[in-house]
């Protein structure tokens, strides 16, 4: 599908967003807010207080039946038959070459019910590859258009949110619960979150997003942040984005997600990559820090210490908390070593950096 | 579009660069609408003292939280000064786009040059032309 300005979709909190003066911009299909404030604000906002993303574009699919007889277990590359109801947990679904079809978090809402949370840009193609996929034996719902989804974010959303739904206090990270929130009676509530920060992502019935937004907001600790923000924030955590260090043509192995990829059981793409895992990546993600305040950005060359071209920056951008410039690059395995030197940069700039850890924030109050 | 913050006595080019002349010295630095635009800025690189600037031939570059910009030398000459602030600060050119964030000084080669640059009045009516 092609996409003209004219047919961008909106979320439900479209008017919202308007009125609170954001700048928006097209995401993946979407007319989406970039800002409101100021990126670098509501970036300190989300680090130090509590701030509100509109994330409704993103898919939502209820899986109904077992999860091998529906072969879900064979769609995505985490473990599933070890997770509890009321848990969730994050992974990728493969095509049959390795390659990433998306990223995904499944949530156990039943022993034989699941919820799948895919990315907005995507949901087409992930519907129609469930579809393929799943046997006669499950039943697929897609509930994008059913769902709108607000995440509150930072140290203070618990606090935040408890004045809404004071049970939400007890809930642990990577688990979910329904609550009844504005008068709306089975929201789901989960506390995973995109920011590196505690966090909650709220599922609620699309036409009536407007009213919880408003209600997250009447509070004066919480502030909207638009996806400038959050793309910093997510950077910092370390996180991939889909369409950046995550594609069809890369397989989670080689974009640094093993942990996410169970290569003990069966599902799409697994011969290639054990294939993969048995000669030898020949590329890697790896996470750079600029010597510099001056930032990568993506598609830029990567090159060695000796000014070879050994990959392309996947993301990048400027760290508020190094006071630098970070990113993710796919490098040639040979130099995917921490403290190895690089350049990244276009054709007029070489601006040095070195490899480290994707990880460049970790904040205290995600487990706390 | 809206009005922006201008300042009367400085002059100003198309790519958004302000310049005040004070004798044979010129104050150059980036509009109001260019910073907005540009949003958060987190690096500049300043040209060096004594660099030999062309009249919009760029001379220095900023990069944002949303993209990396050139910035062109309103007046042709050789820079006089760079405000070495900028370097830990860049963001003072948001907070103070006319003022605390002046980016350098050029000695002014050809005076007539400035007749080649927009008034506050002419930069307005620009920028609502463009808008």
């Amino acid at each position: 599908m092609s996409i003209t300005e004219q047919n961008l979709l909106r979320t439900p909190l479209y008017n919202a967003h308007v009125a609170l003066n954001a700048r928006m911009v097209p995401f993946g299909g979407w007319e989406m807010p970039v800002q409101y404030e100021g990126i670098l604000t509501e970036y300190e906002h989300t680090r130090n207080g509590a701030a509100v993303f509109d994330i409704s574009h993103m898919g939502e699919f209820i899986v109904e039946g077992d999860l091998k007889e529906s072969s879900l277990d064979k769609i995505v590359t985490m473990r599933l038959d070890d997770l509890p109801v009321k848990s969730s947990r994050y992974g990728c679904i493969c095509n049959e070459d390795g390659g990433v079809i998306d990223d995904c978090i499944i949530f156990r809402l039943e022993e034989r019910k699941w919820f799948v949370v895919v990315n907005g840009a995507t949901i087409d193609k992930d519907a129609a590859h469930f579809q393929k996929h799943l046997t006669d034996k499950a039943v697929f719902t897609n509930v994008s258009m059913d769902l709108g989804k607000i995440d509150i974010q930072g140290p203070q959303s618990r606090d935040a949110l408890m004045h809404l739904v004071p049970e939400i206090k007890s809930l642990e990270y990577f688990k979910f619960d329904y609550f009844t929130l504005c008068d709306e009676e089975n929201i789901l509530i989960s506390r995973t979150g995109y920011t590196g920060e505690l966090g909650f992502e709220i599922f609620f019935p699309w036409d009536k997003t407007e009213k919880l937004w408003q209600k997250l907001l009447n509070n004066d600790t919480v502030k909207p942040a638009g996806l400038g923000a959050r793309d910093i924030l997510r950077l910092e955590a370390g996180y991939s984005l889909y369409g950046h260090e995550l594609n069809d043509q890369l397989s989670p192995l080689e974009s640094g997600l093993s942990r996410f990829v169970d290569l003990d059981k069966d599902f799409i793409g697994r011969d290639y990559l054990l294939k993969q895992r048995q000669e030898g990546l020949p590329q890697k993600i790896v996470g750079f820090i600029s010597e510099s305040r001056r930032s990568p950005r993506a598609e830029q060359k990567i090159l060695s210490e000796n000014e070879e071209e050994i990959g392309w920056v996947t993301s990048g951008c400027f760290s508020p908390q190094l006071g630098k410039g970070i990113g993710l690059g796919m490098v040639k395995t040979d130099f995917a070593k921490r403290d190895t030197k690089i350049f990244f940069g276009a054709d007029k700039t070489k601006v040095p950096a070195i490899i480290s850890s994707r990880i460049f924030y970790k904040s205290e109050s995600i487990k706390s | 579009m809206e009005e922006v913050e201008l300042v009367d006595h400085y002059l100003y080019t198309k790519d958004h660069e302000w310049v005040e002349i004070d004798g044979e010295t010129a104050t150059v630095g980036i509009t109001e609408y260019a910073q907005a635009s540009l949003g958060d800025i987190t690096f500049i690189e300043l040209p060096s003292i004594d660099d030999e600037v062309e009249q919009f031939g760029d001379f220095a570059s900023v990069e944002s939280v949303k993209a990396a910009s050139d910035i062109f030398a309103p007046v042709s000459g050789s820079v006089a000064e760079v405000n070495t602030e900028l370097e830990e600060e860049p963001g003072l050119i948001n907070k103070s786009c006319y003022e605390k964030g002046w980016i350098a000084k050029i000695a002014i080669a050809d005076i007539e040059e400035k007749n080649s640059l927009m008034t506050a009045d002419e930069y307005q009516n620009f920028l609502v032309s463009s808008g």
